[in-house]
């Protein structure tokens, strides 16, 4: 009674495919419609434009300096706030993850990107501003004597990215950190390595796949600013950012095509860094965190 | 543990705790002055209020009739949660238990929309739904909200489900159950500590996403943090106190889902979303 040639089933079973990787395809259909259709149909939208030809809206980006310099615009906030946050990150994760109690810091560090940017820009207009505790603190020190000027410019952007932005670099840099195991760090001071020995040639090589993911990650929400460059910036001139330049362009002259071709900009320089960022980390030691034989 | 005994390795680790005070001192004294304000009478060139009252809390109650926006805010993150609880550990379950061909393609399809920033994809998709005409409504806000809460519950639960023996599925199956027997009565209660947390975690990011509910909310489906953020873009036409007051409420409707969460997952855990399961050995 054996059938020489299985059923259509049975072959598809043996694939992996039957009821059970049927359960994945409500979601899988669901996100091609939200998320894969929205960006195809943008990309095409983007070579579509009200008037000229099929590249005429990326002419016009790069053509008018109102719109092209938003890129340098939200590069000189994304990449100081992405470079900062790491730069704080990796000594503060490799200290607090020898602590035994991290879960106080931790929860209280997730509280600001918990709350989000619209709090944090609406806290800070209060707290930066000329008689907010910031600078009367520094003037009751003697360090400054008329009140700093960081709200509704570049500074107030960047205090609100850092405020949001570090504590998601830290807890993604100890999550790594504390993956590694620290045995292999005990071998290295056994052999006499100093405290910036074994960071250098023990940690550094393998947080680097770490690192590169948080620096990523922490880029690409960063060049993503929006609500707090309008609050908090000064969203005419000096923190102009791109996302600004996307909004108007599709809500304030309803000119679709032409917000679909900035956010297609937008994507593509955060896919030009990222690809930057891991070809750069590939330069590093690829291997194993965990300690042990082999 | 190693010890640095050296001068300069304490003044390494003061150092780095100082930048970790500095840090957190800022951040509290924000978050106070917020409050403080909200509770302050008449707050110009001072260390403190003048006086202290309550009235702003009356005062933005009505004015940013934050009573309809409360009940919108938690209807819309109600049936976010609901809706991508069902999509995304279904979907969990498959990529947990089936091994197929482009699986790995499926992985990328899921991880990418956590990956994107909301307003880049934001836009092209409000793009969409306002063609489709959903946008502007209370379910074009629900479908905005769900791409990046689907597969955020599907990378938080694969983890979970991979720990579950499948031995206990191949029993319940040599029972006679079938799927639907098995989802309810075996693999569910295994996995409600794994499902709350999820579910939790999608509450608090869906009740403080601002970007895609701001480009696809009308007057009427507007989530509170939208509205706080329409009323700081107005300010000078409303009381500073009252805004504040409004931030007040919103820091509570979001900080009382997230102690709950904290509850069930490690802080970490909120950022690190995709971490792999220790593989068995």
């Amino acid at each position: 009674m054996a059938d020489p040639q299985p059923s259509l089933r049975q072959r598809l079973a043996l694939r992996g495919i039957d009821g059970v990787t049927l359960l994945a395809l409500p979601a899988v259909l669901f996100v091609l419609a939200v998320f894969i259709y929205p960006f195809a149909y943008g990309l095409l939208l983007s070579f579509e434009p009200k008037e000229g030809g099929a590249l005429a809206n990326y002419q016009r980006f790069f053509s008018d300096p109102f719109l092209y310099r938003t890129i340098a615009t939200t590069l000189w906030l994304a990449v100081p706030v992405t470079i900062i946050s790491l730069a704080l990150a990796v000594p503060i994760a490799l200290r607090v993850r020898l602590m035994t109690r991290q879960r106080l810091l931790t929860t209280i560090l997730v509280l600001p990107i918990t709350l989000g940017t619209v709090l944090v820009a609406e806290g800070l207009l209060n707290y930066l501003g000329p008689q907010g505790w910031f600078s009367r603190t520094l003037m009751l020190f003697g360090v400054i004597e008329h009140p700093l000027k960081l709200t509704n410019n570049y500074w107030g952007v960047f205090a609100s990215l850092i405020i949001t932005g570090f504590p998601f670099t830290f807890l993604l840099t100890l999550s790594y950190v504390t993956g590694i195991d620290p045995a292999l760090e005990h071998a290295a001071a056994t052999h006499g390595a100093g405290a910036w020995q074994r960071f250098r040639h023990v940690f550094l090589p393998l947080l680097a796949p770490g690192l590169a993911i948080s620096a990523c990650l922490s880029f690409v929400q960063a060049f993503a600013v929006f609500p707090s460059a309008i609050l908090l910036g000064a969203p005419a001139g000096p923190t102009r950012v791109i996302s600004i330049a996307a909004y108007q362009a599709a809500f304030e002259q309803y000119d679709y095509s032409m917000a679909s071709a900035i956010a297609m900009i937008m994507a593509a320089v955060q896919m030009v860094i990222v690809v930057a960022i891991l070809a750069f980390r590939n330069l590093f030691y690829r291997g194993s965190t965990a300690g042990g034989k082999g | 543990m190693i010890r640095d005994t050296t001068i300069g390795a304490k003044l390494w680790i003061t150092a780095v705790w100082a930048v970790v005070i500095f840090f957190v001192l800022n951040l509290a004294a924000m978050i106070v002055a917020v409050i403080l304000s909200s509770f302050g009478t008449r707050w110009l060139g001072t260390w403190l209020p003048a006086g202290f009252t309550d009235r702003w809390y009356f005062a933005a109650w009505s004015e940013f009739q934050l009573h309809d926006v409360l009940i919108v805010t938690f209807q819309i993150a109600f049936i976010v949660v609901a809706l991508s609880g069902l999509l995304g550990v279904t979907a969990a379950y498959a990529l947990a238990r089936r091994d197929f061909p482009g699986k790995k393609l499926v992985m990328l399809l899921f991880l990418l929309p956590l990956l994107v920033p909301p307003i880049t994809f934001g836009i092209p998709l409000a793009t969409v739904l306002y063609q489709a005409g959903v946008g502007g409504t209370f379910w074009g806000v629900v479908i905005a909200n769900l791409v990046p809460t689907v597969p955020f519950v599907i990378l938080v639960m694969i983890p979970f489900i991979e720990q579950i023996d499948p031995k206990i599925e191949a029993a319940a199956r040599v029972f006679g159950a079938n799927t639907f027997q098995l989802f309810i009565h075996v693999l569910l209660p295994m996995l409600v500590p794994g499902i709350l947390a999820a579910l939790l975690l999608v509450l608090v990011r869906t009740v403080g996403m601002f970007e895609l509910t701001f480009l696809t909310a009308g007057p009427t489906s507007q989530t509170l943090v939208v509205a706080l953020y329409y009323s700081v873009f107005a300010s000078g036409v409303r009381a500073v106190q009252s805004i504040d007051a409004m931030a007040v409420v919103y820091m509570i409707t979001t900080l009382v889902w997230l102690l709950i969460a904290l509850r069930f997952v490690n802080p970490t855990q909120i950022v690190a979303r995709a971490k792999q399961a220790p593989s068995q050995p």
